[in-house]
């Protein structure tokens, strides 16, 4: 049948493309117009939908439930630390580097654990998660148990004083979302976000229609990797020192991702900028509670699990059937009379 | 004659079972063999070795001349095997056009502008063209069964292997799927059928195999094979 169109966009699609280039120039605009704090918190949720958007990538489209990928958050902050105190490499090019140092160092931990399947997989990333903090804490050069912190003479070259100091960082922060958001949406537009579905549904069946099942699950894990390390070098250059239980922490950076992509939706791109923005908002409201604050926050989750399955957008689909972010591909046809 | 499928002395156990046992058998390119048996007999576990599913234990498998005992299953279907499942495994959060997408650019390597001419095609030519936006999980039984089919067929393959795909049809249904298999076969494609509805069988294969206990019982002329006595106890139950 000659002539068979596709489209992909929707509606309502559109109009949030508008909205999101008017809500991004109004955040770029915000050293202008908001106060310190509330960049700080800004820029720190940012991050947070960076890290979701990519936990979300490799569990939710790649059925890679990884409760490891502090390591790469870690890795990442080290590389900075690292590259910038031994040969005096800019910070900016340092967290340019962060990415491709993870990515090499992702490759053979996911020939380790692509070993194991289901509950074994998720136990083997945090076991090697576990190991890399070990490792990284007996280093000397890495600072070992105490970690390291970013000089004066390094915080000093991003800019002279500290009001343009934040304000690069801020910017850079978002630059960071908005590269992570778009590779992730792209990657799920292009062919490899078919065989990413096809795989997660039914792996027999997407080898047995040419894909390469392997290779597009080490592609993401690799990919994943990158980006997570990119986001963790920032995310230190914005605390200014290091340490292996900061680094490699499970809590920051894969418990708190992955409530923010279960509870908003895992495996759709709109879940886990929800999931994020309720994470906070529980966060900021609940911050005098002291450890009710966690307990609360788990019972939310398991009310959420049990409630609505596919998280919060997913009841939001279910409902109204929206989609801001299609990677569909719907075939026109005239229907033969 | 040119082979294009060729099993030797292939066998497969699990445990204590050999659920293949030194199977033999050939197919032609361009030929339509049918494969009958009970239960267990090792119909599926054959046609899981020819597409990597699983490992045979001992023997060769050839495709187009080439040994491909140890291939992965992915680059077997790029070669040009397409298989349905007995159990339908549709893709269930995609859509039924996507699912055939996922045959056409990664087993038949289309570009997806390409591929796009082909998944309509194909599911105009097994009737699920009104359901192409449809979530795959929404299908019933029967159009999951037709999904199978289109999605082996949108890798356009050179050998089809299809695997009950008619249990469960009415007798129109049937009659339908059969016009759609002879269109598929007469198109060039060479077709390995496992069935146990013999008379559907029958309409289009030259030759029928039967095995039992992983094993070839009897092979030829599907009219001869089901007249030989052995046949009539083992398949049917009926002693002659
Ligand atoms: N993965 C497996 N693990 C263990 N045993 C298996 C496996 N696959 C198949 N078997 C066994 O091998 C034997 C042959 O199974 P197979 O599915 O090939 O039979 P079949 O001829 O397709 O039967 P049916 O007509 O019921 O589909 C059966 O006894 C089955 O239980
Ligand atoms: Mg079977």
């Amino acid at each position: 049948m000659a002539g068979a169109r596709v489209e992909r966009g929707t509606r309502a699609s559109q109009l949030w493309a508008v909205g999101i280039t008017i809500g991004l120039a109004a955040l770029v605009a915000m050293p202008f117009w908001g106060d310190p704090g509330d960049m700080r918190l800004v820029a720190e949720m940012a991050y947070y939908l960076a890290l979701a958007q990519l936990w979300n990538l490799l569990a939710g489209y790649a059925g890679l439930v990884s409760v490891g990928q502090q390591i790469y958050v870690g890795l990442g902050g080290y590389t900075l630390f690292y590259l910038t105190d031994r040969f005096g490499i800019h910070p900016f090019l340092a967290i340019a580097l962060a990415g491709p140092v993870c990515a090499l160092f992702s490759i053979p931990v996911a020939l380790a654990v692509f070993r194991l399947r289901g509950a074994y997989f998720a136990i083997g990333t945090w076991v090697f998660a576990e190991i890399f903090l070990l490792v990284v804490s007996i280093i000397p050069a890495l600072g070992g148990g105490s970690g390291l912190s970013l000089t004066p003479s390094i915080v000093r070259s991003i800019s002279s004083n500290r009001a343009g100091r934040e304000m690069a960082i801020f910017w850079m922060t978002l630059a960071v979302l908005v590269v992570v958001f778009a590779l992730v949406y792209w990657l799920l537009r292009s062919r490899h976000g078919l065989a990413l579905t096809a795989i997660r549904d039914s792996e027999p069946a997407s080898a047995s229609l040419g894909v390469d099942t392997f290779r597009t699950k080490l592609l993401i894990y690799v990919v994943t990797a990158f980006g997570t390390g990119f986001v963790g070098a920032l995310i230190f250059l914005q605390k200014l020192r290091i340490s292996p239980e900061a680094g490699f922490s499970l809590n920051d950076w894969t418990v708190v991702v992955i409530f923010m992509v279960v509870i908003g939706g895992i495996g759709t791109l709109e879940g886990p900028i929800l999931g994020m923005l309720v994470y906070i908002a529980l966060r900021e409201l609940l911050a005098d509670f002291g450890t009710i604050y966690l307990i609360l926050l788990g019972a939310i989750a398991v009310a959420v699990m049990l409630k609505a399955p596919g998280g919060l957008w997913g009841w939001v689909v279910h409902r109204y059937d929206v989609h801001l972010f299609p990677v569909r591909r719907r075939l026109r046809f005239e229907k033969p009379d | 004659m040119a082979f294009l499928l060729e099993l030797e002395q292939v066998t497969k156990s699990f445990g204590a079972l050999k659920a293949t046992d030194g199977l033999s058998l050939s197919v032609a390119e361009g030929e339509a063999l049918a494969v009958i048996g009970p239960n267990g007999a090792g119909k599926s576990t054959m046609f899981n070795l020819v597409t990597g599913d699983t490992r045979p234990d001992e023997g060769r498998i050839r495709f187009a001349g080439e040994d491909i005992s140890a291939m992965a299953p992915h680059a077997r279907s790029r070669l040009g095997i397409g298989r349905t499942y007995q159990i339908p495994h549709p893709f269930a959060k995609m859509t039924v056009f996507e699912n055939l997408l996922v045959g056409a650019i990664f087993g038949a390597g289309q570009t997806e502008r390409e591929s796009y001419d082909t998944c309509a095609e194909v599911l105009d030519l097994v009737g699920l063209l009104a359901r192409a936006n449809a979530p795959a999980g929404s299908l019933t039984l029967l159009q999951r069964k037709r999904l199978e089919l289109a999605r082996a067929l949108a890798l356009r393959p050179r050998l089809l292997l299809l695997d009950e795909i008619a249990g469960g049809l009415t007798e129109h249904e049937c009659n339908e799927l059969v016009e759609t298999i002879r269109t598929i076969h007469t198109r060039g494609t060479t077709i390995v059928w496992v069935e146990h509805i013999v008379h559907a069988l029958v309409s289009i294969a030259s030759r029928l195999i039967v095995i039992n206990f992983g094993r070839k019982l009897a092979e030829g002329d599907p009219r001869e094979v089901m007249a030989d006595p052995r046949v009539r106890e083992v398949y049917l139950g009926i002693s002659a």
